[in-house]
């Protein structure tokens, strides 16, 4: 499919879950920031897998296993592939972003953060992006920094060169706000963090989802994300970092397939990836992501990007025409990414998404798991849209219409 | 299952209630004070009762959150004061049963404009929204109790 045949309607056609009517109504499913739905072609890796291949993946002997470790392993070049890592033994597989980020927090923090160490965040941070690091931070006595925001919700650069010193070690910052939609300055940031010799982790949960993520280009030292807001199922996700960063880093947890040579006291590791891939790994769904690169790629990630800005451009134009609506974070396109995050007068957010519910819409309300952004705007919970591939103007209208009858209830 | 109704859920008086809220205010004396949050959802409340001799003085809140759960602690408060500890537990019972969906629970005038927020039982993902106060009570109830004894 190239860009001028891009049609949503085709494409939400391989959506099962989109079929159906929610509160006699047909389903409008805007939560994608969340997770997204499922195509067939994933749904049916799952399948096939568990129907034809099912097995453990480099242990047996036998040509189930040898087929479940294919299928795995080509899953994982296709990662490599999606992200521009130099090889597939720079990606981990893991149970998603938070683990991934955890793992880094636990393997290279323990080892490498120590009293009066400085880790720098920001005020955006998903909860995901700042617990790992207060954890490690009570463990080894490193201190806290944040990068805060501004009015729109953006970081404030102008800070960087007092955040960022000789005992700052690592920066850990999202590629896209889960809450806002802000699209980050991460190549700008990492370059300064790089020249006070900082390591920076990137969450690229919403990142590696909207925008063709190039991990050479952004130069960052470790990049996190999900398959399941990708079109891949839970329970999958990723970290990529550096080769030599992984080499020389001890390993997160001990089980089987992490090891070398097993001796009574000491015991020698795996090479990587599988250093990091303690136990019998989630084998469908690095499978079902495989398929979703695949599903994805066919598509175009620049058609899907381009789409998606398009109905995003929409979707603010339309939801700003609202009695009683304020957007939360940046106004314009281009420094947004597939997510509207908004309050309507005093209608609180949970109550927005109960009228909208009954009008077969579905939306997120809450702080979005990032409370700290939350506070900096003095609220404590937004509604959000967030659109993927599959949407189309009808669903905007349709929001839209049911937001203006929140707005006549609580008027 | 049948489509609720958003009016039965969304009635004048709780946007009322949530609009202008009784009791919501620092209660200065307070015997007991109870902090019950929703970390799922962001709804919060700081429950604040005067005590004396089984009897519950004056009940007040500070909370923020959705309409049907500021609401119903607005309407909880009023309810409250002048309350015995043992109808103050009758009526969390109660009005937890009406959230269960129990109709005849919902028929007990005790309830009073609490009875509005029936139509929050058939919404499943609100009726944490509409127990927190009466929980916030039920643990002010037990606290009050324990150190009533101590």
């Amino acid at each position: 499919m190239t860009p001028a045949t891009f049609d949503p309607a085709t494409i939400r056609s391989e959506f099962p879950t989109l079929e159906q009517s929610v509160n006699g109504r047909p389903l409008v499913y805007l939560d994608n920031a969340a997770t997204s739905q499922k195509p067939r072609v994933v749904l049916n890796a799952l399948q096939a897998y568990y129907e034809n291949d099912n097995s453990n993946v480099h242990r047996g002997i036998h040509e189930l296993s040898r087929r479940a470790t294919v299928a795995y392993e080509e899953s994982r070049t296709k990662v490599a592939d999606w992200i521009g890592a130099a090889g597939p033994s720079e990606i981990i597989w893991t149970r998603g972003t938070t683990e991934s980020i955890n793992l880094i927090a636990n393997a290279w923090g323990l080892d490498n953060l120590s009293e009066g160490d400085e880790i720098l965040l920001s005020v955006l941070e998903h909860h995901s992006n700042i617990i790992p690091w207060q954890l490690v931070a009570h463990r080894t006595g490193a201190v806290i920094k944040y990068i805060e925001l501004d009015e729109r919700g953006r970081w404030i650069l102008e800070d960087l060169p007092r955040l960022l010193t000789d005992r700052t070690k690592v920066v850990a910052i999202s590629h896209v706000s889960n809450a806002l939609g802000t699209i980050n300055p991460v190549k700008t940031v990492t370059k300064a963090a790089h020249e006070v010799g900082a390591l920076v982790l990137v969450d690229g949960a919403q990142g590696a989802v909207h925008m063709n993520v190039d991990v050479q280009d952004l130069g960052v030292d470790f990049y996190a994300f999900s398959g399941h807001k990708m079109c891949g199922p839970t329970g999958i996700g990723v970290l990529w970092a550096k080769g030599d960063l992984l080499n020389s880093m001890e390993p997160y947890q001990g089980g089987g397939e992490m090891i070398h040579f097993v001796g009574r006291d000491e015991s020698t590791w795996a090479e990587v990836p599988h250093k990091f891939e303690a136990g019998t790994p989630n084998i469908a769904g690095a499978i079902g992501m495989g398929a979703a690169i695949d599903f994805l790629s066919e598509i175009g990630t620049e058609a899907i990007a381009s789409h998606e800005q398009k109905l995003l451009g929409y979707a603010i134009e339309q939801i700003s025409s609202v009695d009683g609506i304020r957007i939360y974070g940046p106004q314009s396109p281009s420094e947004h990414s597939a997510l509207v995050s908004f309050t309507l007068g005093d209608a609180h957010p949970h109550d927005i998404s109960t009228i909208l519910d009954s009008e077969g819409i579905a939306i997120r309300a809450g702080h979005h798991c990032a409370q700290l952004a939350m506070k900096h705007f003095g609220i404590s919970a937004t509604a959000r849209a967030s659109i993927y591939l599959y949407n189309t103007q009808s669903d905007i209208d349709l929001l839209v219409e049911g937001l203006e009858q929140v707005q006549s209830i609580f008027a | 299952m049948e489509t609720p109704q958003l009016s039965s859920l969304y009635q004048q008086l709780i946007l009322e209630h949530y609009r202008n809220p009784r009791n919501k205010a620092e209660l200065k004396n307070k015997s007991v004070e109870i902090h019950m949050a929703n970390p799922v959802c962001g709804d919060e409340v700081r429950l604040q009762l005067r005590i004396q001799d089984d009897l519950i003085e004056e009940a007040k809140f500070i909370g923020q959150g959705c309409s049907i759960s500021q609401a119903a602690i607005s309407m909880m408060t009023t309810l409250l004061h002048g309350c015995s500890l043992a109808e103050a537990e009758v009526l969390a019972e109660c009005f937890t049963k009406m959230m269960q969906g129990d109709l005849e629970a919902a028929q007990d005038k005790r309830l009073k404009d609490l009875r509005a927020l029936q139509g929050v039982s058939k919404f499943p993902v609100r009726i944490k929204c509409a127990l927190i106060g009466f929980d916030a009570l039920q643990e002010a109830l037990k606290t009050h109790a324990r150190e009533d004894k101590s």
